[in-house]
């Protein structure tokens, strides 16, 4: 749906620069300003948004730019979260004393290593779950892949016996945090003479890996492999006369989006330094499909505003509901929670009936003959 | 030299023989004809040659080496490239786009050209963009590459089906009823269009029902009916074969 061919150049490059610099400028303030008016609270709904992105733009890959229906994509982040929390906490040594003999020093794994790993294996498991899939279409695709992030939080939560691998419903806890070069990511960091709280370093973080993703989103899309799969998307058997060797290009799409996934989940295992099965439930799945739909398939700045919305106005709802409520009828009739649902399907419903193609979707325009 | 040779093809669906022995020769830069009554089996044996379908029996030679359309990837990739019935474009990518899908097959950019973008990649990309516009001016669809195909008219986007197919840079360009659905004025246009074609050195299979369009621009035909040739050669040969009238004109019960 879009392309670089079909975005004009409308605004002068002049009000580009200052827009995007201002954007940047924007960016860089964001946590300063969240952190100021409503204190860390923010900051940290703002990382797990940003973490947000990251699940959405990874599986805009499988279904915005291939058409891919994939409702299980939470098992990704959930294979990277977990291998982060077996890598890199002390669950493993105390399951297993035994292990300590070569461990004296408990099982520390580096991040530069987990996070690499992570993206390894989360697309190792996009191959497995893509290869059975490849015949699928539509709704039947939606169907398996949803079986299959259901399989995966259940393994999560019952391989605990005969062999305790992941504590089962009680998760991993005591993760290890994150630290690069030197620099904590937690607490309240002392950099160049300032105070940094941990959230900002991990805002900045998330920022660059997310402009790093994006990169590789812009760079895959225009290009041959990216042309390939918007013509799966369009049309399977045309593209397959086309000499396109579909299934290679569908399995690519599921090993790239999950990759991000993997990551994204590493590093939220390392934010929230604990893991449990609970945090990738179909839900979980079905509100990052929200965001990339929402937002308008396919066109990363939509599936980006997509995932800010649905992740800062139920915060938003959670911290206003009762105040306001309070305020105009002096007493709390509607949960906060209920509301939020309520609201979440109102908002899917109205932009699937007024903007069915998403908020934000790529544009067309004509050039004139 | 013949460039296809189908010998002795044969398919059946359930109790239907839809292609019974059929045998024909494509020369190099013919426009060769496939005609015949509705159910005669002409866009069996196009899906048969294009890879769609498998034959029950029967040889394929293409450029005098055995070849058998076994994928349909594989056959794009061996010379042979179509257009659909229907015309099926990539509806929500651009003009352009279009067509450079269809230099997929000849371009080799993966995964890593992708993302580093380095000189070679970016080399290819360049010459599949290059290569695009030219067919695009040869269609007489330039002015609308930033269309989206969907948004194109009809006559255009059967254009577009044809630029796509000549990116695969094919042997042989393989047309299912190229003319459907067109006017007059489109009809003859699109004439000119096959011809230029030709004349580029291209070589080319249709299926039309149009028998003013077969008999203009065709060199040679052969024509089926109820899944067996019953007449081929040059037109005005076919043109006054008994049995060509015959199953055209009634005493037939597909006639």
């Amino acid at each position: 749906m879009t392309t670089s061919l079909l975005h004009t150049a409308a605004p002068s490059s002049r009000r580009l620069h200052a827009g995007l610099a201002l954007f940047i400028i924007a960016v860089i303030i964001a946590p300063m300003v969240a952190g100021s008016v409503g204190g860390n609270y923010w900051v940290r709904i703002i990382d797990l948004a940003l973490l947000y992105i990251m699940l959405a733009l990874g599986l805009n890959i499988v279904v915005g730019f291939t058409g891919l229906l994939d409702m299980g994509f939470i098992a990704f982040y959930a294979v990277g979260a977990y291998l982060a929390a077996l890598l890199a906490s002390p669950h493993l040594l105390s399951a297993y004393p035994l292990l300590q003999v070569w461990l004296p020093e408990g099982l520390h794994t580096s991040y530069w290593l987990i996070v690499p790993a992570a993206a390894l294996l989360s697309a190792l498991c996009g191959i497995l779950l893509g290869a059975p899939t490849l015949k699928l279409r539509g709704d039947y695709l939606a169907i398996v892949t949803l079986g299959f992030g259901e399989i995966i939080r259940i393994l999560m939560r019952n391989l605990d016996r005969p062999i305790n691998i992941t504590n089962g419903a009680k998760g991993i806890s005591g993760v290890d945090t994150l630290s690069l070069f030197g620099v904590k990511f937690s607490g309240v960091q002392h950099l160049f003479g300032l105070k940094i709280p941990s959230l900002w370093l991990w805002y900045y973080l998330l920022v660059l890996m997310i402009v790093l993703i994006i990169a590789i989103c812009l760079r895959l899309q225009h290009s041959r492999v990216g042309r390939a799969w918007h013509a799966i998307r369009e049309d399977e058997d045309v593209a397959r006369a086309m000499g396109i060797h579909v299934r290679n290009y569908k399995l690519l799409a599921f090993a790239m989006g999950a990759s991000f996934g993997g990551v994204a989940g590493a590093l939220f295992a390392a934010f929230q330094g604990f893991v449990s099965p609970e945090s990738f439930t179909l839900q979980e799945s079905i509100a990052v499909l929200a965001m990339v739909v929402l937002g308008g398939m396919g066109h990363i700045p939509g599936v980006i505003l997509g995932a800010v919305l649905l992740t800062g106005l139920p915060e938003l709802l959670r911290s206003q509901a009762v105040p306001v409520q309070q305020a105009l009828f002096g007493s709390v009739l509607i949960d906060p929670e209920i509301l939020r649902q309520l609201f979440y399907g109102l908002a899917l419903v109205l932009v699937m009936l007024l903007r069915p193609a998403g908020l934000w979707p790529a544009r067309h325009t004509e050039v004139k003959v | 030299m013949t460039l296809l040779t189908i010998r002795d093809l044969s398919k059946r669906f359930g109790g239907v023989q839809a292609v019974d022995n059929v045998s024909l020769s494509i020369q190099p830069g013919e426009i060769y004809g496939l005609i015949g009554p509705n159910g005669a089996g002409k866009t069996t044996c196009f899906n048969l040659i294009t890879g769609l379908y498998r034959a029950d029996s029967g040889h394929f030679a293409l450029n005098d080496t055995p070849y058998s359309p076994r994928n349909v990837e594989k056959v794009t990739r061996a010379g042979i490239a179509r257009t659909f019935q229907n015309v099926r474009l990539f509806n929500e990518m651009s003009v352009l786009e279009n067509v450079m899908v269809g230099r997929h097959v000849r371009t080799h950019n993966g995964l890593w050209a992708a993302l580093s973008r380095h000189r070679r990649a970016r080399q290819e990309e360049a010459q599949t963009r290059e290569l695009a516009w030219h067919w695009l001016e040869f269609t007489g669809i330039a002015p609308f590459a930033h269309y989206r195909a969907c948004d194109l008219a009809y006559g255009h986007q059967r254009r577009l089906e044809i630029a796509r197919a000549l990116a695969t840079e094919p042997l042989l360009l393989a047309l299912d009823e190229p003319a459907a659905g067109m006017n007059a004025a489109e009809k003859v246009a699109l004439g000119e269009l096959l011809q230029r074609i030709r004349n580029s050195g291209k070589t080319l299979l249709m299926i039309e029902h149009d028998v003013k369009l077969v008999m203009g621009i065709c060199d040679r035909l052969t024509v089926l009916d109820n899944g067996k040739v019953i007449a081929s050669g040059s037109p005005q040969s076919v043109r006054s074969d008994g049995n060509v009238i015959a199953a055209w004109l009634g005493g037939h019960k597909h006639g």
